[in-house]
């Protein structure tokens, strides 16, 4: 892993931050992803059509980036197992808690919502324990 | 043209989670091994990025409350509810145990399908299972809590 890089960090949290605020300015959604995810494969969900473009883009932009010389490198992974007992606890839990770490940890924080500040600190403590335990304990 | 402004939002997003190192796992895990603190090996740049995120949505959102409708739509949709209930908790405690084995969240996980990467596909392909039982389980929940009318 490279080492810590604050500036990159803070450019980068910045743009994440942007995107929200210009999605909820110009078209008054929030980027919430699970929720534009969740939404888009819902049977019963409508309106579509944003929410595909805007994961679109979402996909678009790491190989913008690797087209501009970076390197695109996959993220290390664990055993098949693991990644879909995982896959299916986000899944899962992010409908049933309604948002992730962007719809709550960034938009529901930013405007101050007790229900996101609630569940920002739950899945962030309950990560923290999974992964105290994951590489301490076993 | 709300259209091509989702889309452009969405590249936004992705190179800030790029840029930032959010899509790179070991970063993330990185943050959440807060038992790391103390032997010197932590990782503090998700704090970093959240507080910067941050920096610029509490202001950006405050300016998005103070307009009656939003620049291109005719309703912002707000979310309403402030109450804390069980379901909030419980799905935010079983996605944190899910970011906390692999260290990919919804956006990352995403994003990261740019690699083409077999693992982070089949992820994905997990969530998307898990966002779909919960629909199906939601849906059955409902229709048993209405009254048996058509069941005579």
């Amino acid at each position: 892993m490279a080492p810590f890089d604050p500036i990159s960090a803070a450019i980068g949290g910045a743009l994440i931050g942007l995107a929200a605020t210009m999605l909820m300015l110009v078209t008054g959604r929030i980027a919430g992803i699970s929720g534009i995810l969740g939404d888009l494969i819902d049977l019963a969900g409508g309106d579509r059509l944003w929410r595909l473009a805007f994961i679109a883009g979402l996909i678009a932009a790491p190989l913008a980036i690797a087209a501009s010389g970076a390197p695109l490198r996959a993220p290390t992974m664990p055993g098949w197992i693991v990644i879909v007992i995982a896959g299916l606890l986000v899944g899962f839990g992010t409908r049933l808690g309604s948002g992730c770490t962007s719809g709550h940890g960034i938009c529901g924080i930013a405007r101050l919502s007790p229900r996101s500040i609630a569940a920002t600190m739950t899945f962030m403590a309950v990560a923290m324990l999974v992964v105290a335990f994951t590489r301490h304990a076993l | 043209m709300p259209i091509f402004f989702a889309l452009f939002c969405g590249f936004t997003f992705g190179a800030g989670l790029v840029i930032s190192g959010m899509t790179d796992t070991a970063r993330v895990l990185g943050f959440l091994d807060v038992l790391a603190i103390p032997k010197d090996g932590w990782d503090p740049t998700l704090a970093i990025v959240m507080a910067a995120a941050l920096v610029v949505s509490i202001p950006g959102f405050w300016l998005a409350k103070r307009r009656e409708r939003p620049i291109l739509a005719g309703l912002a949709a707000w979310p309403t509810r402030t109450d804390l209930d069980r379901p909030l908790i419980v799905g935010a405690a079983l996605f944190g145990a899910g970011w906390g084995l692999v260290g990919l969240c919804p956006g990352p996980a995403i994003a990261n399908l740019a690699t083409l990467s077999p693992p982070v596909l089949l992820f994905v392909v997990a969530m998307i299972a898990g966002m779909g039982a919960h629909d199906l389980w939601q849906r059955a929940q409902r229709s048993a809590a209405l009254p048996a009318a058509s069941d005579g």
